[in-house]
């Protein structure tokens, strides 16, 4: 009797605490915007992703004081994939099936965002991916703030070859999907431009690979031929520093043979020794030593915001910065937060990014971003020596691999994100 | 016990032997190292007192640096070059190095450097009379920055000037410096230079350099003594020079018409092909060695605490990551001396790796000899914890241990083969660890009845040994030995809480391919491993070579159970 009569109560305490739940999430729903965040908090990935999901929160709090959006707060739902791929489509299912957010930022790796790409094409969700990738891919889903690699690895081997007169290439990577690819793009790219197969060493290592000797020393062998040679890097994560070692190690300095990294950056180098790295060289569409009014007043509010007046501001962290603002000013534009309206609306926009330019959503959800190399300094920060004239337009997919010429991204007029123009057919997304 | 003793006498010798070898060696290289750590900083010191009149010259020439673009500065820096002013080399130097500031308040160009203790301010040197000029607080000052292409002419002009320095080892890296960049103006000062010269070394290089410019000469008897003068020389700018001598260009046209030329740069170029595939092997297997010597070091405490013991830790990893932060940590203790650090951190690491594989032992293991599945989940909770425990003091991310100047570099054997000394000294480092602990297994009364527990525990305790004691402290030696691999890897990897499972695979490997229960059987499959993986390393690419090692170890293990060397005797065998 008395067993079940406290059972009773207890089940109705249950119930009248979860009616009251559900009516505070009603109540909350009504008058504030959710924004989902699927950036990995622990595991692997954490170093690189959680100042992104920080960077996310500052521009819901930088917002939110400006009244939020059509005159509801914004409010963010963190949710943690945990550097697990097969966890990143389940929590972003999870955001837009039972959060229903209006828009997701995250993502960093591109098997994570493979990964979540048939989740969010599934529950017509609003994915803003903000680091740079080896392109083949437009989904209309997803708006890609991060560079392409016309936007990134194509300018770097151009100034390597006409400022510097780089003529032999080493191409080392870690062995995964970006490498891969951007290296197979730059690799058609220098025969195209006519360099000969025995000028182009390719060479790939798994993640965290730590015995460089090697390998340095037959880039070394490799670089003494007469040719100046230089190294294009897509070594991945903490590889890089066992790497970077060697090479100093070997004495083999940034005069003689310069790496070009496209995934070593401010945030990579705030950790470690900067001296072995001094000239070597990175490419990326934003750097924290970039002189402008915009960037300053953006590191002074993120250093408030981390309440860390060392805090370091890098790429992926601006391009989440312009995707957020272009995502406010489009909702702003349809008068309505539906992804239906907002990535109709979204295309054409404007916003100044944070070295004095402008970033325009395209029509194959890719943006316009200017391109800057820089030397590594000691203190681990750039010098910028080097930069294009204008902003370069994102193109989704490459115009130097075969099978991938041909096709088009076009969501205004082809409303197809993989078009063949030989064809004159859109075979639908293939992720 | 006793039986033991006599068979052991051989291996105890070339243990000493090898301890010997390994002391004598590391003298040798860090005599080396002193010496070229010693030559540079001469020249800066020898030019202190000027004559006024020059004085105002090279204030004149370095005032315009403050505003001025890339391509300025090098303009500047070449009249500097050329001025003949005494302190012009040192203020070239510190261009280079990135010393060279201008002063905020009078806009003059100095020279600063960051002062012991004093975070904020730098000590200001006159470039011009050498003279100290005080300390300036960091704000006031804004460095004269340099980029690559600069930095490369900063150093060629330095080498020009260097060329009658009166050390020959500086003259000797001066010739080598300029011939990289031959011209006119080189080939003249190496003519200048070549009568006076009295040195042979420096000598040869000249003559080198003359010989490379001259296969430019139109007299078909002069290239060809050119040619008979580079033979034997290993400098890859030879080799490349000589390569395009022979090589028909595409159209079929040759680059050399004369045919006794050809024939003598073919024979050259032959010779010279030999002797840096010669040194290449050399090479490789200094490589292999040095990579093998890394896995001997992180293997060897397992193979006391797995081999001897018959424990399976799996937090042996965790163990040598401890050793690593300990590196860490005594740098933060000691910020000015990182040398001193480095040597200090290998003692403590071994107490904090050994005090922890001691707890480890008396907390858990101890419970679960003879339960070796149970032992494995325990341990592999462990190394879990411990990971957890290190990104929460100190924290997830990578932490920075510098090199002391004394590792990094490079012994330039000659122009073919260069070995880095940080591999170097970890490849003797871990001989002499391997020797240390050989001598205490076989010397000490410790080592005598751990090899006693080991062998038949019921026996050894009926003789009066305290096994509880000693399994605590063979598995604290054992751990404690993981520790100093960990202040070694901490000089070629990353410091971070994943460390540990990088290596712990492959200490298995190591210790089962050697043979369990046999520290010869680690060194010797230690080294194995490492240079068959450079072997295949440069056909099968760095992922497949692993990958082939690993399947040739699967193999090998199906025809040898027990390893390369496995333990005799009628306990070992009744396992």
């Amino acid at each position: 009797m008395t067993i079940s009569n406290s059972l009773a109560r207890r089940m109705l305490g249950g119930a009248a605490a979860l009616a009251l739940l559900g009516a505070a999430q009603i109540a909350q729903a009504a008058d504030t915007i959710k924004v989902g965040v699927l950036h990995s908090l622990s595991g692997t990935m954490a170093i690189s992703e959680t100042t992104l999901k920080d960077t996310v929160l500052m521009m819901i709090d930088e917002q939110n004081k400006k009244g939020g959006v059509l005159g509801k707060k914004l409010e963010a739902v963190v949710v943690d994939p945990a550097s697990n791929w097969p966890l990143f489509a389940e929590k972003a299912e999870q955001l837009l099936v039972k959060d229903k957010v209006a828009v997701t930022f995250g993502c960093w790796t591109s098997v994570s965002r493979k990964s979540v790409l048939p989740v969010f094409e599934k529950n017509k969700g609003l994915l803003f991916y903000p680091v740079q990738y080896e392109g083949e891919e437009s989904s209309k889903n997803v708006f890609y703030t991060g560079a392409s690699p016309n936007q990134q690895a194509i300018p770097a081997v151009d100034y390597l070859m006409k400022d510097i007169g780089v003529k032999r290439w080493v191409l080392a990577g870690t062995d995964y999907v970006y490498p891969r690819t951007t290296n197979k793009i730059l690799e058609a790219y220098l025969k195209d431009k006519g360099v000969k197969p025995e000028d182009i060493m390719i060479n790939y290592t798994p993640f965290g690979h730590s015995d460089w000797q090697s390998i340095v020393s037959d880039i070394k062998k490799f670089g003494s031929a007469g040719k100046k040679t230089a190294v294009v890097s897509t070594i991945n994560g903490d590889a890089n520093v066992p790497f970077y070692k060697e090479l100093g190690n070997q004495k083999i300095s940034a005069e003689d043979i310069p790496v070009v990294a496209f995934s070593v950056g401010e945030e990579e180098l705030a950790g470690l020794d900067a001296k072995p790295l001094v000239g070597h060289l990175a490419a990326w569409n934003y750097f924290q030593t970039y002189s402008a009014p915009a960037n300053s007043a953006a590191i002074k509010t993120w250093r408030a915001f981390t309440k860390n007046p060392k805090r370091t501001f890098n790429d992926p962290m601006e391009a989440t910065v312009i995707g957020f603002k272009l995502w406010v000013e489009a909702a702003e534009k349809a008068k309505s937060v539906d992804v239906d309206k907002v990535s109709e609306s979204i295309i054409g926009l404007s916003v100044p990014n944070l070295t004095g330019g402008t970033a325009t959503m395209l029509p194959n959800h890719h943006i316009t971003k200017p391109v800057y190399i820089g030397e590594v300094r000691e203190d681990g920060q750039f010098d910028i020596v080097w930069k294009t004239d204008k902003e370069v337009p994102g193109d989704a997919w490459s115009d130097f691999l075969d099978g991938s010429k041909d096709i088009e991204a076009d969501w205004v007029k082809l409303k197809c994100g993989n078009y063949n123009t030989k064809t004159k057919k859109c075979s639908g997304q293939n992720y | 016990m006793k039986p033991i003793r006599p068979k052991l006498c051989l291996r105890h010798q070339l243990a000493i032997l090898c301890a010997a070898l390994g002391l004598a060696a590391f003298g040798a290289s860090t005599a080396k190292a002193d010496e070229a750590a010693a030559a540079p900083v001469e020249p800066a010191v020898a030019a202190t007192t000027v004559a006024p009149a020059a004085t105002n010259d090279l204030a004149a020439l370095l005032a315009p640096l403050a505003n001025a673009n890339f391509a300025e500065k090098e303009a500047v820096a070449q009249k500097v070059a050329v001025s003949g002013h005494p302190n012009a080399r040192p203020t070239l130097a510190a261009f280079l190095d990135g010393k060279l500031y201008a002063r905020s308040s009078d806009g003059v160009v100095v020279v600063a450097e960051a002062v012991e203790g004093g975070e904020e301010s730098l000590a200001l040197t006159d470039p011009v009379t050498q003279k100290s000029l005080g300390t300036e607080p960091a704000e006031g000052l804004s460095k004269i920055g340099t980029n690559n292409s600069l930095r490369k002419s900063l150093k060629n002009l330095l080498a020009q000037i260097a060329l009658t320095d009166p050390d020959p080892a500086v003259r000797l890296s001066a010739v080598k410096e300029s011939m990289r960049a031959l011209d006119e103006t080189t080939v003249a000062s190496f003519r200048a230079t070549l009568a006076a010269e009295n040195d042979t070394k420096v000598k040869r290089a000249i003559e080198v350099g003359l010989a490379l410019a001259d296969l430019e000469s139109p007299e078909a008897d002069t290239r060809l003594a050119a040619v008979r003068a580079l033979d034997g020389e290993l400098a890859p700018e030879v080799h490349n020079r000589l390569t395009t001598l022979v090589t028909p260009a595409e159209d079929g046209t040759l680059a050399e018409p004369d045919e006794r030329v050809r024939l003598a740069a073919n024979a050259a170029l032959d010779n010279i092909n030999f002797w840096r595939s010669v040194y290449g092997a050399a090479e490789t297997m200094f490589f292999g060695l040095s990579l093998g010597s890394v896995l001997v070091l992180a293997a060897i405490g397992l193979a006391i605490t797995f081999g001897v013991m018959g424990v399976i830790n799996m937090a042996h990893g965790e163990l040598i990551m401890l050793g690593a932060y300990t590196a860490y940590v005594m740098q933060l203790l000691i910020p000015d001396n990182h040398g001193l650090a480095l040597l200090l951190s290998v003692p403590a690491a071994f107490l904090v790796s050994g005090a922890f594989g001691v707890a480890i032992e008396r907390g858990i293991v101890r419970f679960l000899y003879g339960r070796p599945l149970e032992t494995l989940l325990a341990t592999f909770g462990l190394s879990l914890i411990l990971q957890q425990l290190v990104r929460s003091v100190f924290s997830p991310n990578n932490r920075p241990v510098s090199i002391p100047e004394f590792m990094s570099g490079v012994w330039q054997v000659n122009d073919a083969l260069a070995l880095t000394y940080n591999r170097l000294y970890i490849l003797v480092f871990s001989l002499m660890v391997f020797a240390a602990l050989v001598a205490v297994l076989k010397r000490t009364p410790l080592g005598l009845q751990v090899r006693a527990v080991s062998l038949n525990r019921p026996m050894a305790r009926a003789m009066g040994v305290r096994s509880a004691f000693v399994d605590a402290a063979t598995f604290g030696l054992g751990a404690g030995i993981a520790g100093i691999a960990g202040v070694a890897l901490s000089q070629l990897t990353n410091v971070g809480p994943n460390l540990g499972q990088a290596y712990i695979i492959d200490s298995f490997m190591v210790v089962v391919f050697g043979g369990v229960g046999n520290l010869w059987g680690t060194l010797i499959g230690g080294m194995s491993l490492g240079v068959i993986n450079k072997l295949l390393e440069p056909y099968a690419g760095a992922v497949l070579a692993k990958i082939l090692v690993l399947v040739a170890l699967i193999l090998f293990i199906q025809r040898k159970p027990r390893g390369l060397f496995p333990q005799k005797g009628r306990a070992a065998e009744g396992h």
